[in-house]
């Protein structure tokens, strides 16, 4: 039966903008210059520049592979030996609320699936409530509150004079906001600045929130990466609890175990009693069934046999601290290098003060669009360089191409 | 006064503060439990030891165990330790995108040649049907989704999810417990030219009815005519008949008809991967420029919702596909599942014939797939389930993957049981 092809339904459908954090690599992979630097996404990198897998995932790819499980359906909520494990990492174990059973915990697909997790049901109990979001933050934030029809507001937090922190700013539009918004903080390491309030500034910063009734969401991207240490790189998140306030916290294992790909994470709320905690997970659950009905095993037992084995637990700590430890010693060299090679006496220090995964230079659009035009060197376009990608030997390289950049173009 | 004063500045400083018990969460009714997962759930806290687990459709051996195809074990070796555990590209794999479309469209579709095909890799079926609906929702906003009835429970939550208005067509016949190919018809004729109609492939789940291959090439003509959009949701390729291309006939049929179709493709079921989610969505669109325009919308969608799917269920697929060897070996085992599953469903309806029951039982051996759509009522499901620790969902649906030779003669007693003075309830037919 020979009939005539449709027109598509789909006639209309413009090509989509790339994605400005994952389009980087992309593009630099088109790229064939043997000069060209990757500091595009925010995966770590050896000095060699080679992916680096944890020796204790790989321990406990054997593991599992020798246990030979099944590949059965988790529920809903994820793998249970992963919701104990990443509860304790995040809290610390033996905390009280832990004990009470006060936290609502759903595995999420890494950082971004359990933020959009967070989002959706901000958006199905509080509709019409928003977001207050740094400026700048990771530049899907944005995304995952627009898809998931959460309004949202920026909060005052880079400061460009300073390439530090507007803590005033911060603080002041936080206070304005109206009663009983949701605030979206970095608990460490901030992305894509690398600044993050001191610990006198957190107390100040739960003190405004508070005082206005606002709900805590804590992005946690990194912990252990920033500082090399689980649970200083929790301090935040604690200080939040300690003090008796509900919080969203979402938990991603892509950096800190440098499972990227495998998509593991968490979200969690802390909630005022266990009996609200279970309802509030039971709907959890209900926003991710028609999403992906339950999540990918994989990455959850790695997690799982890592935190579970104490002889691992204590090598996955040493391999982060070399990790977070590579990244401070290419700020050092970094720092010196562009203190070496600027002439004019511009302060490179908050190269040594950033700290995490990425550092915010100050370079405009124009200035990083140089970088790669000129110098091969690919990095987002808001002025971000992901020293993960960065090795020794090539931060002289790295410092001539932002000194270029800063003083010749505009 | 000031040290009224201090003492609360200082508290406040420590943030010591009542905590709210209500206000913020007080609107968070408890979620009513899934009927799908939560019938396992039930099944778990049971401690009787005859208990039968014919609820989710997850395949079983004849030992009631799960199973992790050789294949499948196969390509664990193999892939252990090979692969860095980078992000992978927003529209996944491309690799195993690739060997997926191939499976479902031929290796010789045109549509490939073509490059038509806008394909991504989704979590799972699920994932796959979500980010349709979201690209449907997103770019044509006025239209609905019409949803055979009945339909997996989760396909309402999909586009309910994604703002998609819903109707539904006629399906099921509850007095054959087969198709209502009439009323069927009249639906897609009935409907507003050029709606977009939810279609299973092959292996209807919750019925097990599929339409004749007659049947479907009627429905593809009508579709034409009606210049309608089908969506296919294939969960169970291979897993049906035992064969890879005769299960996938639907979707050439339409491709041969120039229907411009979408799929949604699990591997849950056919490799036994439940727990990895992968899966994988596919547009055929006008040529291949608006193909790379409707991928790049798709990992749009995809971005806000997990950035990237995971690694390890596509490697895999991907390992499988792309092998002569594995793949064979993996269509011969995923024909053992499809047949021990066939033979079940003679012992089952055998054992009832035999025990004298008073109704029909054809629909056993007719239906095809995991599931059984027994005609029992949600009164006769929870008997079966207090009575004889027999779990399965309310709609009267019985996962065939759960049932073993032995448990089967247990099965048909208890189903007797419950059914045998209600002939009027079971012709009535539970939906």
């Amino acid at each position: 039966m020979a009939v005539a092809t449709n027109v598509s339904r789909f006639e209309g459908v413009k090509m989509a903008p790339p994605d400005p954090i994952l389009g980087v690599s992309e593009a630099f992979k088109a790229d064939t210059d043997d000069l060209k630097l990757n500091l595009g996404v925010g995966a770590y990198r050896t000095e060699d520049l080679r992916p680096y897998v944890l020796n204790v995932v790989k321990k406990a790819e054997n593991m599992m592979l020798e246990k030979g499980e099944n590949k059965e359906y988790l529920p809903i909520e994820g793998l249970a030996a992963f919701i104990k494990a990443t509860v304790e990492l995040l809290l610390g174990a033996d905390n009280d609320v832990t004990k009470q059973g006060r936290v609502a915990t759903v595995q999420g697909l890494s950082g971004t699936g359990s933020l959009r997790l967070g989002a959706a049901f901000i958006q199905r109990y509080f509709p019409g409530t928003q977001v207050l979001i740094s400026s700048p933050t990771w530049g899907n934030h944005k995304n995952i509150f627009n898809d998931a029809g959460v309004p949202w507001s920026e909060y005052r937090y880079y400061d460009s004079k300073t390439v530090g922190l507007d803590f005033e700013g911060m603080l002041a539009d936080i206070k304005a906001a109206p009663s009983g918004s949701f605030v979206l903080l970095h608990g460490c390491a901030h992305n894509p600045t690398g600044i993050d309030p001191t610990p006198d500034q957190w107390e100040k910063i739960a003190d405004v929130i508070q005082e206005k009734n606002h709900t805590t969401f804590f992005d946690v991207a990194y912990q252990g990466f920033a500082s090399g240490s689980l649970d200083e790189d929790a301090s935040s998140v604690r200080l939040f609890v300690a003090r008796g306030m509900e919080v969203f916290v979402a938990q991603s294992y892509s950096k800190n175990l440098g499972l990227y790909a495998e998509r593991i994470g968490a979200i969690n709320v802390v909630c005022s009693s266990s009996e609200v905690a279970n309802r509030v997970k039971s709907q959890l659950k209900r926003l991710a069934r028609p999403m992906y009905s339950n999540p990918p095993v994989h990455g959850a037992q790695i997690v799982a046999n890592v935190v579970g084995n104490p002889v691992l637990f204590d090598e996955w700590k040493s391999e982060m601290e070399l990790m977070s430890g590579r990244i401070k010693g290419v700020r050092q060299r970094l720092y010196a290098n562009l203190s070496a090679k600027d002439k004019s006496g511009k302060d490179w220090s908050f190269v040594l003060r950033q700290i995490g995964m990425f550092s915010f230079t100050g370079l405009n659009k124009a200035q990083s669009e140089n970088m790669s035009s000129k110098w091969h060197i690919y990095m987002t376009k808001d002025g971000r360089i992901s020293l993960a990608g960065l090795s020794l030997s090539k931060c002289e390289y790295l410092a001539d191409a932002i000194i270029d950049s800063y003083y010749n173009v505009s | 006064m000031a040290m009224a004063m201090a003492m609360s500045r200082s508290n406040a400083g420590r943030g010591i503060r009542l905590m709210s018990t209500s206000g913020w969460w007080k609107a968070v009714e408890p979620a009513p439990k899934d009927p799908i997962l939560g019938v396992t759930e039930a099944f778990l806290a049971d401690t009787d030891p005859n208990k039968v687990n014919v609820g989710v459709g997850a395949y079983r051996d004849d030992q009631g165990k799960p199973v992790v195809l050789q294949s499948v074990r196969e390509a664990e070796r193999r892939i252990l330790g090979k692969e860095n555990m980078e992000y992978l590209p927003m529209g996944g794999s491309v690799k195993m995108v690739e060997e997926s479309i191939k499976l479902a469209y031929g290796e010789n579709a045109d549509v490939l040649k073509d490059k038509r095909v806008a394909a991504v890799q989704a979590l799972s079926g699920t994932g796959a049907c979500r980010l349709f609906a979201e690209f449907q929702k997103r770019f044509r906003p006025e239209s609905q989704i019409y949803i055979p009835v009945p339909t997996w429970a989760n396909h309402h939550n999909i586009w309910r999810d994604a703002n998609v208005p819903q109707r539904t067509f006629h399906y099921y016949h509850p007095e054959t417990r087969g198709l209502d190919f009439a009323s069927l018809m009249d639906d897609v004729k009935n409907a507003p030219n050029g709606s977009f109609f939810l279609l299973h492939a092959c292996a209807h789940n919750p019925t097990g009815v599929d339409p004749t291959e007659e049947q479907w090439k009627e429905i593809s003509y009508q579709f034409k005519v009606k210049n309608h959009y089908p969506f296919f949701d294939m969960a169970y390729q291979g897993f049906a008949s035992g064969d890879t291309d005769r299960d996938a006939k639907a979707i050439r049929i339409f491709l041969e008809d120039g229907h411009q179709i979408a799929c949604a493709q699990s591997f849950a079921k056919n490799m036994g991967l439940y727990g990895q989610r992968v899966g994988c969505l596919s547009v055929i669109c006008d040529d291949a420029k608006q193909a790379v325009a409707v991928k790049s919308q798709l990992q749009q969608i995809a971005r806000p919702m997990y950035s990237n799917p995971p690694v390890h269920g596509a490697l895999l697929v991907y390992s499988i596909l792309s092998d002569p060897d594995l793949k064979a070996l993996w269509h011969k085992e995923v024909k053992v599942m499809a047949d021990r599953i066939i033979g079940m469903r003679e012992a089952l309806r055998g054992n009832l014939e035999n025990l004298g029951s008073p109704l029909s039982w054809n629909h056993v051996t007719d239906q095809i797939g995991m599931f059984c759509y027994s005609g029992m009522t949600p009164e006769q499901v929870d008997r079966l389930t207090s009575e004889f620790h027999i779990y399965l969902t309310r709609n009267g649906r019985i996962s065939m993957a759960g049932v073993t030779t032995g448990n089967v003669e247990y099965l048909a007693n208890a189903i007797h049981e419950v059914t045998k003075s209600s002939e009027k309830e079971l012709k009535a037919g539970a939906v």
